[in-house]
């Protein structure tokens, strides 16, 4: 699917920005650098292990402002692109393609192939990340508020050390922990998981980025906890104007929280558009299969509730082609060669032999 | 609205709070972890090599060895490496090659005893420990602990003191000493298995708890106690060694690779051979049973694989 | 916080208080008459009970035992059964330098291990990793005693740089102190390096998986500061306890190294007053090294509490 996306602005063709080492094996008609509007672009992503593919030609962009989903099974490759973005793939995973990352400066950098030094300037500051579990998240030997002020320290945003310790005080009260003065002497171990998270996303926030990764930041977390960490995430992105590429498998959040988003099976992104979109009218089997499974209501004619049969292979286990097909009740001899990217870009398509009918996606409507 | 078969059966299920960095990072795919293996069975095969060498020696000496070990002949002493002495001779003029396979007979019995001692006393404690009331558990291992305040040298100096220099004498010491580290491993295993579910069940069958402790808790900590047989054994080497280096364990006359040390010390300056050639015995002794523990435990517990 | 204080206090007295029984009724309950035993086989059955008289060996054994005890809480330790000099001041003495020689050599091996375990984990999967764990695997199969003699064929006899053996006190001469210190010093430390550099990389293996090692990277940590600012305290639990229970292994590896080098440390007494046959001597010098042993599990376990804030409260 490394077909041209959108428009690319002739007068950035060979400016001077950024990216230090260009891939070799980048496709040749990826961008430089990202439009000025997008704080993330990411252009024929892959990413093998040996000769393992784990990540296969992903495509994908976050606009100032837009908050984007990513969602698939576990094992579909999500937190690998999620890493990747990062640059905090281990080192025997090797990326090729293009991450380009715009940070608040308006600076950008190529993630591909940077060298660990500009990577480390990086994140943190532009790039902030939000992990699944806040429990193991923290460093269990050091004050909760020391945590928050280094990342400041580190970026040297703040002048000097009392700033930072206060500045940690006043984003710990910020993301509502009561009595932030208290909470920042207090080691993790002293705070409830809901707690903790919030002292991620107090960290997260603390340089003003310009693209915020969630990794399943509510996962773990007890139902009555999650919406309000979920509501304190998204009204931090919004303040600041960030980007903000959110992964789930809970689709009722990405549903309350995305603008677009992006369904990936097998390492690859199968479908992407709209919410409303994709949620109402999904064109893949695979987001298809997704949503009926995902929505308890629905009950099949035999009254059980829709799964996708059988269960996602492990990485290396995909058959070619249509990564789906082994699980699909529709895959035909067709399906064995790699579907087309069917739509307008990016932003929105598909990726399959036999797409969903609209008078089929009647009965699986959730909203 | 999340169902249940989101969660379905996947690579990450299992892994609990583990996320997909970390086990990548940690080689889970199947080109890291091939490599781990290759090497856990390169442990236990050069390992286990080295420990069949040893018994393998130990058996030859009993029947051949090229010279008589105790054989002393003022007529050649302290010749070099040569056609007729391969390792030379000591300054009674007895063959050094001769010593060294006869010493690897004291060095297999002392392990052999001291292991045996304690395995018996250990893992029966161990068992017991994880069996009764859990209160009485702790009794146990605090008593257990307190064992280890007394290194399997100090111990053996202890006996020795009151009993006589004596190779007996040493192998109990030395097996006293080793009796924590049995019960300790033992009981975090057996614990494990008293959770289980055919435990549970046995009992609410009410099956006797000796019948138990015999029938599914020793079977199952069996893999752990071959694993701290091995790594005790090399401990047992190293103090067996240092025993009779000091004159406290093999007495005069017995073929100690400890021994032979001592001997030669006040030859170092004349003949240091007489102090290399027991010294690689004793180094390969340690090291064979020590790659054999490490090995059967990285292939017994895959989940260490990488760590230890 | 306080509580675990205590806690730990009171299982050091009751450690204390069982040990004391047990090096007790090793020597009393083992056969063999200690007067007996002292003198020798051809000793006269009045000498004998003269000794037995003397010494108080014809009381009961508890009024033995707790006699004993009363002595090591005073400080006095009785005296020999064979020169007739009070114990406790040799014990002091000799404590002294068996306390410099361990010291030292804990220092050598700490030196060796953390850089080097740290290295073999970081690079864990690399050639130099791989060959550096074979070296350490190689040290852990010599002991002490062996390395000694070998470093001085090597220094001593071969290359004639260091002395053989002897001790000099600090005071008296610090460069002949200093140099007859480092060979044994060296033979100790570098042993228990090896050890100790297995569980400082397999610590540190541990760590670098850890959630928050990854939270660190994501503010902006390169790895090896990532790891330098928040790793290695959380490694050093696991190694803290290793290294506890490796001063009594380097306590007892310096009884042998003692008689290595000739030095009239705790060692000498002990081996000393084995071979003269002196069980009382023996029983205190036994004694000093178990307190030191247990005392030393106590301190670690305060460091402990120092380290993880976790272990403070008992919640996890």
């Amino acid at each position: 699917m490394s077909m041209p996306v959108g428009p690319v602005p002739a007068a950035s063709q060979g400016s001077a920005i950024a990216p230090r080492d260009t891939p070799a094996d980048r496709p040749a008609d990826a961008p430089d650098f990202p439009v000025p509007d997008d704080v993330l672009r990411v252009d024929g992503l892959h990413v093998r292990v040996g000769e393992l593919e784990l990540l296969s030609d992903v495509d994908l962009t976050v606009r100032r402002g837009e908050r984007v989903g990513l969602i698939g099974e576990s094992g579909s490759g999500k937190s690998l692109t999620a890493l990747s973005i990062m640059g905090l793939l281990a080192e025997s995973l090797v990326p090729s393609g293009s991450i380009a990352v715009t940070g608040q400066d308006g600076r950008h950098t190529q993630v591909v192939g940077a060298a660990e030094r500009d990577l480390a300037a990086l994140r943190g500051r532009d790039v902030t990340m939000i992990f699944q579990e806040p429990m193991t998240a923290l460093n269990p030997t050091m004050r909760v508020g020391a945590q928050v002020a280094e990342v400041m320290r580190i970026h040297r945003t703040v002048p000097d050390r009392h700033t930072a310790a206060a500045r940690a005080v006043e984003l710990l009260d910020r993301v509502g922990l009561p009595d932030p003065a208290e909470a920042a002497r207090a080691y993790p171990h002293q705070l409830s998981g809901g707690q903790r998270q919030r002292v991620v996303v107090a960290m997260a926030l603390a340089n003003d980025p310009a693209l915020l990764i969630c990794d399943e930041p509510t996962t773990a977390l007890d139902v009555t906890v999650q919406a309000l960490v979920l509501d304190l995430i998204v009204r931090g992105v919004e303040a600041r104007n960030a980007g903000m590429l959110f992964i789930t498998h809970d689709l009722a959040v990405v549903a309350s929280v995305c603008e677009r988003v992006l369904v990936m099976y097998g390492g690859r992104v199968v479908e992407a558009g709209d919410v409303q979109q994709v949620f109402t009218r999904p064109r893949h089997r695979y987001t298809r299969g997704l949503i009926g499974a995902s929505d308890l209501d629905l009950t099949r004619d035999d009254g059980r509730l829709y799964t996708i049969q059988g269960s996602v292979p492990s990485a290396g286990r995909f058959p070619h082609g249509c990564v789906f097909r082994n699980r699909c009740i529709h895959a035909t001899t067709e399906c064995e060669s790699l579907p087309r990217w069917e739509g307008t870009g990016p932003e929105d398509g598909f990726a399959c032999w036999h797409p969903v009918r609209v008078q089929d996606s009647q009965g699986v409507d959730p909203s | 609205m999340t169902s249940p078969s989101w969660r379905g059966p996947s690579w990450r299920r299992g892994a609990g709070t583990s996320s997909g960095f970390s086990r990548l990072a940690t080689g889970l795919l199947p080109a890291g972890a091939h490599r781990s293996r290759s090497a856990v069975s390169a442990t236990i095969a050069v390992g286990g090599g080295i420990v069949g060498l040893i018994v393998a020696v130990g058996l030859l000496s009993l029947v051949w060895t090229p010279y008589d070990p105790g054989a002393i002949d003022p007529t050649s002493r302290l010749q070099i490496s040569s056609g007729a002495h391969w390792l030379g001779t000591d300054k009674f003029g007895r063959d050094v090659l001769s010593l060294i396979m006869a010493g690897s007979r004291t060095t297999l019995v002392v392990g052999v005893v001291a292991v045996g001692v304690a395995a018996i006393v250990g893992v029966p404690l161990g068992i017991l420990s994880a069996m009764v009331p859990k209160w009485w558990g702790e009794v146990i291992m605090r008593a257990n602990d307190l064992l280890l305040a007394f290194p399997a040298l100090l111990l053996a100096i202890m006996l020795t003191a009151v009993q006589g220099q004596g190779v007996v004498t040493a192998m109990i010491a030395i097996g006293i000493a080793s009796i924590p580290s049995f019960a300790r491993v033992v009981r975090s295993g057996a614990i494990g298995v008293m959770k289980t579910e055919y435990v549970l069940a046995a009992r609410a069958a009410g099956r006797r708890p000796w019948a138990i402790a015999l029938r599914h808790v020793l079977p199952n900590v069996m893999n752990l106690v071959i694993v701290q047989a091995s790594v005790s054994f090399a401990i047992a080497v190293l103090a067996e060694a240092a025993l009779s280096y000091l004159g406290l364990g093999a007495p005069p006359g017995t073929a100690s690779w400890g021994r032979m040390l001592q001997e030669g010390q006040e030859l170092l300056f004349v003949a240091p051979r007489l102090e290399v050639f027991p010294g690689v015995a004793i180094a390969l002794a340690v090291l064979g049973f020590n790659l054999l523990g490490d090995g059967l435990r990285d292939r017994y517990d895959p989940r260490l694989r990488d760590g230890r | 916080m306080l509580l675990r204080l205590a806690e730990r206090t009171v299982i050091l007295l009751v450690s204390l208080a069982v040990s004391s029984l047990l090096v007790f009724g090793f020597m009393v309950l083992l056969p063999g008459d200690p007067a007996r035993v002292a003198l020798g086989v051809n000793a006269t059955e009045a000498d004998v009970a003269t000794l037995r008289r003397e010494y108080g060996l014809d009381r009961p054994l508890a009024a033995q035992f707790l006699d004993w005890v009363s002595g090591l809480l005073r400080f006095d330790l009785g005296k020999s059964y064979i020169s007739k000099a009070e114990i406790a001041p040799q014990i002091a003495d000799r404590l002294q330098v068996s306390l410099i020689l361990v010291a030292v050599s804990m220092l050598v091996a700490l030196l060796i291990a953390v850089p080097f375990g740290t290295f073999m984990a970081v690079h864990h999967q690399r050639p130099a990793g791989l060959v550096l764990s074979a070296i350490s695997q190689i040290g852990v199969a010599v002991p002490a005693f062996l390395a000694g003699i070998l470093l001085i064929t090597v220094f001593a006899v071969q290359l004639g740089w260091l002395p053989a053996g002897g001790w000099t006190p600090p005071a008296y001469d610090p460069r002949l102190f200093l140099t007859q210190l480092l060979l044994p010093a060296l033979s100790l430390g570098l042993v228990q390096g090896a050890v100790l550099t297995r569980y400082v990389r397999s610590a540190v293996l541990d760590v670098l998986r850890e959630d928050f090692l990854r939270t660190a990277r994501a503010k902006g940590l390169t790895p090896m500061r990532a790891l330098a600012r928040h790793g290695l305290r959380n490694a050093a639990v696991p190694v803290v306890t290793v290294l506890g229970l490796q001063l009594a292994t380097l306590l007892v590896g310096a009884v042998v190294i003692e008689r290595v080098f000739v030095i009239p440390g705790l060692g000498s007494l002990l081996l000393d007053a084995v071979g003269n046959r002196d069980l009382i001597v023996v029983q205190d010098v036994v004694m000093v090294l178990v307190v030191a042993v247990l005392v030393t599990n106590f301190v670690v376990d305060l460091l402990y509490l120092g380290i993880d804030p976790r272990l403070r409260t008992g919640t996890r």
